[in-house]
């Protein structure tokens, strides 16, 4: 098409102007907010700001919350992620064998996903509450804890990391089941017949072929659990607020409690920079990915 | 024993008609056994359910001698090749090749032996180490046969596996397969839409229209005595000519009509011809015959012998035992009806 | 030309065994993902003496089921007004986001050739930024704007994540369009802007609808943002004012939450499904080149 027929050379970068107009403005300009804010002491009330280095920066790896936070951080992404890859996988080929009644079953698959976090988060409270959990009143019934002493999967500090991480993973699961799902409905379907002509069993077909033949989708689907997942603080804030005593805070929830809360935006700001290493990283494998499958 | 068999084999999908009606084959062993037909008649819907990769409706399939209805395609023993040859994309041409005998059980050992071997029948050797994306068509088509032959199945089945060549290509090609499969002796069950590509292959031919079978034969056998108007205006390019009178059909094919009047063993028709089409190893008239309007008759003759003239009527003749007759009403063959 | 078997892709058949143990895993997880909502119901119509009886089994009504978390819940509580402030918030979000992110879609799709890609991309990584990255400077500016306890500091911000995945979802649906359609349209006399508005939007018109159902979702969804900016119970969404506000001192309405939560998830769960076919369809295709 002609400069002239697509309305000049001016129109396409015009269309396209407002919108990265606003997220530039929007997302770019808090971003070097954050950075200017983690250099400086400012604080909630105080107009006064000065420059002080990196020293938020030291004082936080200092502290130990923050040294919990860091370590759970990744602990929880980990643990979460990895069960949803096991997890996901395994539902997503059971569902691929094609399956009545797919349209309920999707649905109550996807609920978690679809529900806002908060709520799902809340929900899970109730579940998991001291007195009232229907899990302890189960455990009980079958003589397998004592009733006088229930699991406080929110108030012990190994069950509550296990608590979140659970909640993580349930929370995470439907969408990389849905990816992967989608990601084997893209195989021609020739190349699983011509596996099980060839004696491929289900494990070995899916082992050797199908699943390598998804590798980036499966890439793309951890990748976001991972982020989604390292960078949220909604559910340790509802289920636990970081407790028993810093046992499940997280990067997120300690930089709300200290620069919200607390008041110390500097502090705060420094703490919630140190999401960024793993956002670049994970950019950076999403960008290779995307341009492997562009080459073939 | 028929190394492959099927018995009243039916395949129905949803309420709709049969793909597949009632069809008996049965093989002989070390053969080729062409599965002939135009789209949607049933005969990859066959092909697959010996496979394993459908399951029939009603009615049984042998393999060896055994009822093989309930077993997986793995425990069939049977080796297929798909129209698009389904490689393995992301293995090496090594690993595609392997892959059966891993599947089997086959130790580790053993591999590159019979590998190379496979390899070795299509002359795919040097490229073991390559990736199916980086081959061109027929190279994948070996390599495609190649995993098939390593597992030194009961039987082959092909599904259409030159269609994805290029003209060129499919002759050269058509042959080899043929030279490999004579050389291997393997009976071979191969599905095709493309007549000549049945004829120049097949030591039987199995002609399928609408699910069912029309005609079982040599090559030979189905083109001169074709069983119904179906099979004898498929086969031959271009196909029969066929006229009609009283409920009986008249069908000569159109390399066998000779110039000039002939004697008493030959029916005598006058031609007008209307057009003319010259093919370089051949020529096509094209007319009707006095006496039988309305209904168009090819002629085919050699390019060295000159062209009727368009609007020329002259007189033409066949052999008697050359004509075929067939009921107009089913259309199948019926004993030689005096001529009108 | 092959007739393909059966409803749904179904890959060769596999023995029975395999079969009926991969369909009792659905039903597993299918049951385990959902079981949270099923709590949820029979939570919200227990009366509360049942609820905080020890001795009660959880899994039976015990006593009758009532009505009155429900009827508390909307006649006597903030809820509706939660509803109704996200609602707001959510209409006027996406319209923002399909006045930003339509244009610059299409133009992306059809226009700007090599670094039109790469701005695609980028675009879409936006979409990675997490608010817990940016909420304590976002918090100064919007203070600094004066939009502090205020509805309209969400709207300001939440096309923040909406246009970047709403750029991204229609891009892929522009591109599925064949070129063809503006051509012909220009060849008879359209400008490209009236070519664009008369042919290309009605004919996107179902992309657009799941764009603005899925961009509503996150809105739904965001909970760091309210959380931070908006301090008064009466002015908060759904997501923030259910855990947050439905408690008296210490003390959680278990009904009454349980209720909430269920009523914001489930309807939006349902809408979602009914258009996640071509949610899929969307990612993928701007996927592919």
């Amino acid at each position: 098409m002609s400069s002239r027929a697509r309305g000049g050379r001016w129109l396409g970068p015009a269309l396209v102007a407002p919108a990265f107009a606003y997220i530039a403005l929007l997302v770019g300009l808090p971003a070097l907010l954050s950075l200017f804010l983690s250099v400086s002491d400012a604080r909630v009330g105080s107009d006064e700001i000065r420059f002080v280095g990196l020293a938020n920066f030291a004082e936080a790896v200092r502290t130990p919350s923050f040294r919990a936070a860091l370590a759970h951080s990744f602990l929880f992404t980990l643990a979460s992620q990895l069960l949803v890859i096991a997890g996901a996988t395994l539902l997503a080929l059971s569902l691929k064998e094609a399956f009545r009644g797919r349209g309920l079953v999707r649905f109550l698959v996807l609920l978690p996903w679809v529900a806002p976090i908060s709520l799902g988060a809340i929900g899970w409270k109730w579940l998991l509450d001291s007195i009232y959990s229907v899990f302890n009143w189960a455990l009980a019934a079958a003589h397998l804890v004592d009733p006088m002493n229930p699991p406080m999967w929110l108030g012990e500090p190994r069950l509550a990391m296990l608590s979140v991480v659970l909640v993580h993973t349930w929370r995470t699961l439907p969408f990389a089941t849905v990816v992967l799902l989608a990601g084997l409905t893209s195989i021609p379907r020739d190349i699983p017949e011509a596996a099980a002509v060839d004696g491929g069993g289900f494990w070995r077909t899916h082992f050797t072929i199908t699943l390598p033949m998804i590798r980036p989708i499966l890439l793309v689907a951890l990748l976001f659990g991972v982020v989604f997942t390292f960078t949220d603080m909604t559910a340790v804030y509802i289920l636990t607020r970081g407790g028993p005593a810093d046992a499940t805070q997280v990067l997120p929830s300690l930089a709300f409690f200290t620069g919200i809360l607390g008041g110390d935006l500097s502090g705060g700001a420094a703490i919630s920079l140190f999401l960024l290493p793993l956002l670049l990283a994970g950019a950076i494998v999403l960008l290779r990915i995307a341009r492997r499958t562009e080459v073939t | 024993m028929a190394i492959v068999a099927t018995r009243a084999l039916t395949k129905r999908f949803g309420a709709g008609e049969n793909a597949v009606d009632g069809v008996d084959i049965e093989t002989r062993d070390g053969e080729f056994l062409v599965l002939l037909g135009p789209s949607g008649s049933g005969k990859t819907t066959v092909l697959r359910m010996i496979a394993g990769l459908e399951d029939p409706t009603s009615g049984e399939i042998l393999i060896g001698g055994r009822v093989v209805n309930d077993l997986t395609p793995r425990e069939r023993r049977i080796a297929m090749v798909f129209q698009s040859y389904a490689l393995y994309p992301h293995l090496t041409v090594y690993e595609n090749i392997a892959f059966p005998l891993k599947a089997q059980g086959v130790p580790k050992s053993a591999h590159d032996g019979k590998v190379g071997w496979a390899a070795g029948k299509f002359g795919i050797v040097h490229l073991l180490a390559r990736k199916p994306r980086e081959l061109s068509g027929g190279e994948r088509q070996r390599v495609a046969l190649a995993r098939a032959l390593v597992r030194e199945p009961q039987v082959f089945l092909l599904d259409e596996p030159l269609s994805n060549l290029d003209a060129k290509l499919r002759a050269s090609a058509r042959e080899e397969l043929q030279k490999f499969q004579r050389e291997i002796g393997t009976t071979a069950v191969y599905v095709t839409h493309d007549q000549v590509e049945a004829m120049a292959l097949g030591d039987r031919v199995v002609i399928m229209d609408k699910g069912r079978v029309r005609q079982v034969g040599t090559p030979a056998e189905v083109y001169d005595d074709p069983a119904d108007t179906f099979v004898a205006t498929f086969l031959g390019s271009p196909p029969m000519n066929l006229l009609e009178r009283d409920g009986v059909v008249l069908g000569f094919r159109p390399e066998h009509v000779r110039n000039g009047a002939g004697g008493s063993d030959d029916a005598r028709f006058r031609f007008r011809c209307e057009l003319t089409e010259y093919l370089g190893s051949e020529q096509l008239a094209f007319g009707t015959l006095e006496g039988w309007e309305g209904r168009e008759v090819v002629w085919r003759f050699p390019s060295w012998e000159p062209a009727p003239p368009e609007g020329s009527v002259q007189e033409v003749r066949v052999e008697k035992t050359r004509l075929r007759f067939f009921d107009a009403a089913s259309g199948r063959r019926r004993p030689a009806a005096p001529l009108p | 030309m092959r007739p393909r078997g059966g409803r749904g892709a179904r890959w060769a058949p596999r023995p029975r065994t395999t079969r009926r143990l991969l369909r009792l895993v659905v039903v597993v997880f299918a049951v385990v993902l959902s079981f949270p909502f099923y709590w949820m119901l029979l939570t919200s119509l227990k009366r509360t003496s049942d609820l905080y009886d020890v001795q009660n089994n959880p899994l039976l009504f015990n006593e009758a089921p009532t009505l009155e978390h429900w009827r508390f819940l909307f006649a006597e509580t903030l809820y509706p007004r939660w509803l109704a402030n996200t609602a707001l918030v959510g209409l006027a979000v996406v319209a923002i986001t399909l006045v930003l992110a339509v244009p610059a879609a299409w133009a992306l799709a059809r226009r700007t050739g090599r670094w039109g890609e790469r701005a695609g991309i980028g675009m879409f990584l936006m979409y990675l930024v997490p608010p817990t990255l940016l909420f304590i400077p976002m918090s100064r500016m919007v203070a600094l704007l004066g939009l502090q306890d205020s509805l309209w500091a969400l709207v300001v911000v939440y096309p923040t994540f909406t246009v970047p995945f709403a750029t991204w979802l229609l891009l892929g649906f522009f591109k599925s369009i064949p070129k063809d359609l503006e051509e012909a349209a220009m060849v008879d006399g359209l400008s490209p802007l009236a070519a664009f508005a008369k042919v290309i939007v009605p004919v996107s018109y179902s992309g657009l609808v799941t764009v603005s159902i899925f961009a509503f979702t996150l809105v739904l969804q965001e909970f760091v943002y309210a959380l931070t900016f908006i301090s008064s119970a009466s002015l908060q969404t759904v997501g923030v004012g259910v855990p947050i506000y439905l408690v008296r001192g210490d003390v959680y309405y278990w009904g009454e939450l349980m209720a909430a939560c269920l009523f914001a998830c489930v309807p939006v769960a349902i809408v979602y499904n009914l258009f996640l076919d071509r949610l899929i369809q969307g990612f993928t295709v701007g996927a592919v080149k």
